[in-house]
């Protein structure tokens, strides 16, 4: 019964791990880019809820209606005003200007609320837990975090495939000279793309701080984490990518409970196995 | 008839630039004769720095493998170095070439993995591999596990006395740094230079004329990891101290490395000489600004992106069309 308990609750976590992955998922088929600071807006979408809570008062799922329009809304400004300068053929230049921008908000962040480790308190929400088999208990927070990641995806899966903008995306994926003739203008499609990638950013971030402790430096573990449940995953695959956070979560549960200190390595040597015997992924998507 | 026409690869100019370079390089060489201990042990420190530059512009400039992962070499450089010496007794000056070979070694499985990800998730992948090396360190507790240890006095003190000990690692991270930049010179002017010039102008056209891609790219990150590998453990004699944290950091071994080689000018063999002596001249004004300091650095490096794609050094080669390493091609009217 405890291995089966571990393996549900590395279930619920890989929910929470294919929220790290959608954003970033998103922008690499919209635009080919990796945004290298993606752990960070996430740790940074935190902080500002954690302001956001204590200038309001509200409770931390509530503070979403501010923190995404917000992070929204810095992600479309810096498509416009950095990124869609830098995007081309060469990949470096991307690279390097989001691993700036990276280290930038690592050290703002700092400076800002210092190295604490901080916390959003969500009450009862975080106690609760619901019974599901004698020993498996499963918490009312790591459900609606599983339960939002489901949500979130098949919500950006239905944008994909059955919405203007969606179609939008995908023209501009696929060819954006082409595109552009059609009358598609290719900077602001990539700018409602990075705001859509923000806004699950900012979803993902309050998660993680009502789940756990946050401090300025966490972020780029968040960012191998999302890339890992996207390459497990498989390239361009959403639900691929759900399943990879799933994997991982699972992988990081079992090591876990073998030693604590391996809860970690066996997330990263799961993935390096899956890289190893199936380099597309597990469920790559059929081009 | 037209003129005929010679090919030639340096210039006046750049003989003569070669030249003083060569005579600023004795006088370097010859640091510990005018240098103080503490100056040395900042040229010691430039020399690392450098040397780690060259080996990360050779693998991202001119071979297309961006990498962020190049401080898992550095750390398992450091690793080798105290496996070494206190499993096996050896003089820890000893332990560089061993940790070369075995970088090498090591390398080419890592590369097996992550060259199955194209482009911006290859840098990616090779920062998970070094998160690997740095949890299996830590999990290791041969070798102090998460703490880390100490090299004990008894072995330093074999090297010599204090002034000996500093002049003899001097001269081997100066051996060491002026290597990896003639590795560079010398394999861009080699075929694979060749190489590795037609696969970055156009992949697909240099594949059909029969450069293999593959092979090339192997070879250049076996020789790159092995390199960077041998220059961790040199500055882990320097440190005395080790720990997963400081021996895996991927602000000191790989942020640093890339905004340098970025600034500096990535592609060129001077690019990486301009930006260490930048970055060093940065840091001894503003280090103590501490996160504010490090917030200027990706500021710079993201305006160099923007209006300089091509570094500092790129906009010296497109004012004066000058170099002091000549690995390209002139054409002259005789």
């Amino acid at each position: 019964m405890e291995w089966i308990n571990v393996i549900v609750q590395g279930v619920l976590i890989g929910g929470l791990y294919a929220l790290f992955a959608a954003g970033l998922s998103l922008i690499f088929g919209v635009m080919r880019l990796v945004n290298i600071a993606h752990g960070d807006f996430i740790v940074g979408a935190a902080y500002l809820a954690m302001v956001v809570i204590q200038a309001t008062g509200l409770h931390p799922l509530a503070s979403l209606f501010l923190v995404v329009p917000a992070m929204a809304a810095i992600g479309y400004a810096i498509q416009l005003g950095l990124l869609n300068r830098v995007l081309g053929n060469d990949i470096l230049p991307p690279l390097i200007v989001t691993f700036g921008l990276s280290i930038i908000l690592q050290n703002l962040l700092l400076t800002g609320f210092s190295a604490d480790s901080r916390k959003l308190n969500a009450g009862a929400l975080e106690t609760q837990s619901l019974a599901v088999l004698p020993g498996v208990d499963v918490g009312y927070l790591p459900l609606l975090t599983f339960v939002a990641a489901v949500a979130l995806i098949a919500g950006l899966q239905y944008l994909f495939y059955h919405t203007a903008m969606g179609r939008a995306f995908r023209a501009t994926s696929d060819d954006g000279e082409i595109a552009q003739i059609m009358g598609l203008d290719n900077r602001r499609v990539f700018a409602w793309a990075m705001s859509l990638s923000m806004s699950v950013v900012a979803i993902a971030g309050v998660f993680l701080a009502i789940r756990a402790n946050f401090d300025p430096f966490m972020g780029p573990s968040r960012l191998i984490f999302g890339f890992e449940a996207v390459i497990i995953g498989g390239l361009g695959n959403l639900w691929g990518t759900l399943a990879g956070g799933v994997i991982l979560g699972v992988a990081q549960g079992l090591g876990a409970q073998i030693d604590p200190g391996w809860q970690l390595l066996a997330g990263h040597i799961a993935f390096l196995v899956i890289l190893a015997v199936k380099p597309r992924g597990l469920f790559p998507r059929i081009d | 008839m037209s003129q005929a026409a010679t090919i030639v690869r340096s210039t006046p100019a750049s003989r003569i630039a070669g030249l003083i370079a060569l005579a600023v390089l004795a006088g370097i060489a010859a640091a510990p004769l005018w240098a103080s201990s503490a100056d040395l042990r900042l040229i010691t420190e430039i020399l690392f720095y450098l040397a780690l530059a060259s080996m990360w512009n050779l693998l991202a400039g001119y071979a297309g493998l961006i990498s962020v992962g190049q401080h898992a070499y550095v750390g398992l450089g450091g690793y080798l170095m105290f496996s070494c010496v206190l499993f096996l007794g050896m003089n820890p000056l000893w332990s560089i070439p061993v940790a070369g070979l075995a970088g090498a070694a090591l390398s080419v499985p890592v590369a097996w993995l992550v060259f199955r990800l194209k482009g911006p998730y290859f840098a990616i992948g090779t920062w998970v591999v070094a998160e690997v090396f740095r949890l299996s360190a830590a999990q290791m507790a041969s070798v102090g596990g998460g703490s880390g240890l100490s090299i004990p006095v008894s072995v330093m003190r074999d090297l010599g006395s204090k002034d000996q000990r500093e002049t003899l690692i001097y001269l081997t991270a100066f051996v060491l740094c002026v290597g990896a930049i003639a590795l560079v010179y010398l394999l861009l002017r080699s075929r694979v230079g060749l190489a590795l010039t037609a696969i970055r102008d156009n992949e697909i056209a240099s594949s059909s004329l029969g450069v293999r891609i593959g092979r090339i790219k192997l070879f250049v990150y076996v020789a790159a990891a092995s390199v960077t590998t041998m220059i961790g453990t040199l500055i882990f004699i320097t440190k005395l101290r080790i720990s997963p944290d400081a021996a895996f950091s991927v602000n000191d071994w790989t942020v640093f490395v890339i905004f340098i080689v970025v600034i500096g000018g990535i592609g060129t063999i001077e690019g990486p000489i301009l930006g260490t002596l930048l970055y060093f001249l940065l840091r001894e004004f503003l280090a103590d600004l501490g996160a504010i300091y490090l917030m200027i650095l990706g500021a710079l490096a993201i305006v160099i992106m923007l209006a300089a794609p091509k570094g500092l050094w790129g906009l010296v080669v497109q004012r004066f069309d000058f170099s002091i390493f000549p690995v390209g091609y002139r054409v002259r009217r005789k």
